[in-house]
């Protein structure tokens, strides 16, 4: 049977993914053991899991700047409420969380019925929040509770040494739940529908507007869970924290075999991508005499790589309009 | 005036529209048009570019509002907003180009919007099985989970087909289904249409292939300016009669018959030759001479290679095979640069897209084909671009505050002023005029005409091709008749009348 040609990316994915690891594996023999993966699920946590919300942008054919600054924005904001009101942290992870979709959502609705390139109005968002995390607080500060010393204790042991904490675990939930949204709810359809042919969507009835606003505040909501975990993992709050992770996000997305004109991808390739970012910051870190700027080349060249391959793949459909290519 | 023919198996009317009107800005796309489809009929519904078909048929599906009239479905005054609603409804759409999702597999392209769901998540297995069976309708055996780009633009234009019928449609409407299609194809879905009506569908067939015409419907509506020419039962009704009633007018104002001899320019004869220009899929090669202060006719349906002969020569399109002589010395056509330095001209049929540039002024507008062609290291000053411009605007009569304001807020009359100014004041040996009376008033109409005259009469050689054939009698010298991608016939003098171009169009 001929592979259906929407998996070729996530394929291609899936074997750099063998590949670096395969590598990993035969130089390091520290590489195999499951205390490697344990720090690659946890380490990547934040990035991934604001990769998921990311996945809907590209998905749907638009782009969001504004991630990184939420993150940053989001953990200044819970060190105050912890720290200056005295909030349980999860109560005030559930405000952050509420305050950072409805960013999301405004930020959706501009790009939606104002027809506004998403790209300036996200940067217009990156900016603001980035500014917003200063007119709270202008130094790094730590966020002091029983519950967040509780949060960095949790473990679940894997075999051999590793274990799981519970940003992975949070993470791994983040992506079953990015699946069931992308693939089993109409939502998820009609963004790849949108960013597919979104002229086309609007003829065959799908209601375009509305599902924008509610892919940008999905991003909103999933930049403020990573925000969130972001917060707890490191249990401070810093204005300058995460800056150009919106630009990891989307080459986790890429490299995680989306494509970047939208329509095509999975939101497990954006958990693979996220790794793979992850693996070549640690094959570096295990040999020692890389400099670190190497990880940042190799994200390069296989964002390169990834893009080639999709644009061949795109070239070879029949009817694509010349924008949605 | 507008005649009316029903079926003899007359059967229940599905769609009724009652007197509807379009109007935009300047335009009236469509005026007092009745059209009736019946169960179980495909209704043809012709006309040339412009006369109101594809206004017609978003009027009917709510793409755009109605300014006047009524369209009932099963007795029901109805308003769609948009074609989903009009779907909701029971028309169905397919659209030339398919609009449908690349990306998307072919099962999600034909359940989009319509999966069917357990708990709020999509059941996939039920939904493929419901895809399957829509598949079925039309006997189309395809992996539903491919994504639809990796199939053929003939699939896929099936694919939207089943989509529109899956939808308990009472009316599809299929605007121009087989401009992509091959013969074997047009085919298939013609055993489809002939297969949906038995099953009582009302089938609405916009094409500008007239054999289709007489292999597969019922009835032939035909539209002119936005206007209702009759409706016909497709069996009685002759090609020759039929090319008339699309093309045929009765002459209005316009009927000073001009030919060669009643030319008033003396100047030197400049000639223009083409020599088998053509190109591959788009235009057999074709020879035609033109001479200053002649107006040559470009007569022909839609789609029979008039507005290609005029982008082969002016460089828009590239000719793989002939050339063009300038009093004998071969001219270089490789771009519209390339043209316009050689002094042609032209007036492109579709003035919003490839004309005007709507945001510049009246006075940029005029400019800019000279600026071209002085090339850019050369600006013209600004008093003397005014002083062209002012001359242009009461020269022809363009009805503008001053020559400040933008070209997109004229009328489309107006616009088209503009264009032809813009030609003149560089001067051009060669202009071609494509459709220059498209979408204009009655007025502005007869103005243009009477322009391109006294250009001639300044020494102009002119080819206008034109679908009105009124108008093409009232100032040709000579006609060049198109049929096919082909030229058929070249009519001189008195032979040219609209009983001659019609009778070379369907010969």
């Amino acid at each position: 049977m001929k592979i259906n040609e929407r998996f070729y990316p996530l394929l291609a994915t899936l074997a750099v993914l063998a590949l670096l690891y395969g590598y990993g594996i035969f130089e390091h023999r520290a590489f195999s053991d499951t205390y490697v993966l344990g720090a690659l699920l946890t380490d990547n946590a934040f990035l991934i899991i604001t990769a998921v919300g990311m996945t809907f942008v590209i998905l749907s054919g638009g782009i969001d700047l504004s991630v990184g600054s939420m993150i940053a924005f989001v953990g200044v904001l819970m060190a105050e409420l912890v720290t200056g009101f005295g909030m349980h942290p999860v109560l005030a992870a559930v405000i952050s969380i509420i305050i950072g979709s409805a960013f999301g959502a405004l930020m959706g609705v501009i790009i939606a019925k104002f027809d506004i390139q998403p790209f300036i109005i996200t940067l217009a968002g990156m900016f603001f929040l980035r500014g917003m995390c200063f007119l709270i607080n202008l130094d790094s500060v730590p966020i002091d509770h029983a519950f967040v010393s509780e949060f960095s204790g949790f473990q679940i042991p894997l075999p051999g040494r590793g274990w799981l904490t519970a940003s992975a675990v949070l993470m791994l939930l983040t992506v079953v739940g990015g699946i069931i949204i992308a693939h089993y709810t109409r939502f998820g359809r009609n963004v790849y529908a949108i960013g597919g042919d979104r002229q086309s969507a609007q003829l065959l009835g799908t209601p375009v507007d509305a599902t924008i606003i509610r892919v940008y505040a999905l991003s909103g909501f999933f930049s403020a869970l990573s925000g969130v975990v972001f917060a707890f993992y490191t249990a401070s709050a810093y204005p300058l924290a995460a800056v150009g992770v919106e630009l990891d996000a989307i080459a986790a997305v890429v490299i995680g075999g989306t494509l970047l004109t939208g329509g095509m991808g999975f939101v497990i390739g954006t958990f693979f991508g996220g790794i793979i970012m992850g693996v070549i910051q640690t094959l570096i870190a295990f040999d020692g005499s890389l400099n670190s700027w190497w990880t940042k080349i190799m994200i390069g060249a296989l964002l390169f790589g990834f893009i080639v391959l999709q644009r061949l793949i795109t070239r070879s459909f029949s009817g694509m309009r010349a924008g949605a290519t | 005036m507008a005649q009316t023919s029903q079926p003899e198996n007359s059967g229940k009317t599905v769609l009724s529209v009652r007197g509807a009107g379009k109007f935009f800005p300047g335009v009236k796309a469509l005026q007092n048009v009745d059209f009736d489809l019946q169960e179980g009929e495909i209704h043809a519904l012709l006309g040339e570019n412009g006369a109101g078909k594809s206004t017609l048929i978003k009027v009917i599906t709510g793409v755009h509002p109605r300014d006047a009239g009524s369209v009932t479905l099963n007795g029901q005054e109805i308003h769609p907003n948009h074609p989903g609603d009009a779907q909701a409804l029971g028309i169905s759409t397919v659209f030339q180009e398919v609009n449908l999702i690349p990306t998307l597999s072919v099962a999600e392209n034909l359940m989009l919007e319509r999966q069917t769901r357990k708990f709020g998540l999509i059941a996939w297995k039920k939904t493929d099985e419901d895809a399957k069976a829509a598949l079925e309708i039309l006997g189309l055996d395809i992996d539903i989970h491919r994504p639809l780009g990796s199939y053929s633009v003939a699939i896929q234009q099936l694919v939207a087909i089943a989509r529109a019928v899956a939808l308990d449609a009472r009316v599809l409407i299929l605007d121009e289904p087989t401009a992509s299609l091959d013969a074997e194809e047009i085919k298939t879905l013609f055993a489809i249409m002939r297969d949906l009506k038995a099953k009582g569908l009302g089938i609405v067939f916009v094409t500008h292939f007239l054999d289709q015409v007489y292999a597969v419907t019922d009835r032939i509506t035909v539209l002119r300016n936005g206007e209702l020419v009759g409706t016909f039962v497709t069996k009685d009704l002759p090609q020759i009669d039929l090319i008339n009633h699309m093309l045929g007018h009765e002459l209005a104002e316009v009927s000073s018959h001009r030919h060669q001899d009643e030319g008033n320019y003396t100047g030197p004869k400049r000639q223009i030759q083409v020599k088998n220009l053509g190109k591959k899929r788009v235009l057999e090669p074709v020879s035609l001479d033109l001479q200053a202060g002649e107006i040559v006719g470009l007569a022909g349906l839609l789609g029979s290679g008039r507005t290609e002969l005029s982008e082969l020569i002016f460089g828009t399109q590239k000719a793989d095979s002939g050339l063009v002589f300038m009093d004998g010395e071969p001219v270089m056509l490789r771009s519209p640069r390339h043209a316009i330095r050689a002094g042609f001209g032209l007036c492109p049929e579709d003035r919003k897209q490839d004309g005007i540039v709507a945001e510049l002024s009246v006075r940029e507008n005029i400019m800019l084909a000279l600026q071209g062609r002085r090339g850019w290291l050369r600006p013209i000053p600004r008093n003397e671009q005014q002083k062209l411009a002012d001359d242009m605007i009461k020269a022809l009569g363009i009805a503008t505050p001053d020559s400040e304001k933008p070209v997109g807020q004229l009328s489309g009359g107006n616009q088209q002023k503009v264009i032809l100014a813009r030609w003149l004041v560089s001067k051009p040996l060669l202009l071609i005029l494509d459709e220059p009376t498209r979408g204009i008033d009655v007025g502005a109409h007869a103005d243009i005409i009477k322009l391109i005259k006294e250009l001639c009469d300044e020494g102009l050689a002119l080819l206008v091709a034109s679908s009105e054939l009124d108008e093409i009698v009232a100032f040709a010298d000579r006609v060049a008749v198109m049929r096919d991608r082909e030229k058929v016939s070249e009519l001189t003098g008195a032979e040219i009348t609209q009983e001659n171009i019609i009778e070379a169009i369907a010969r």
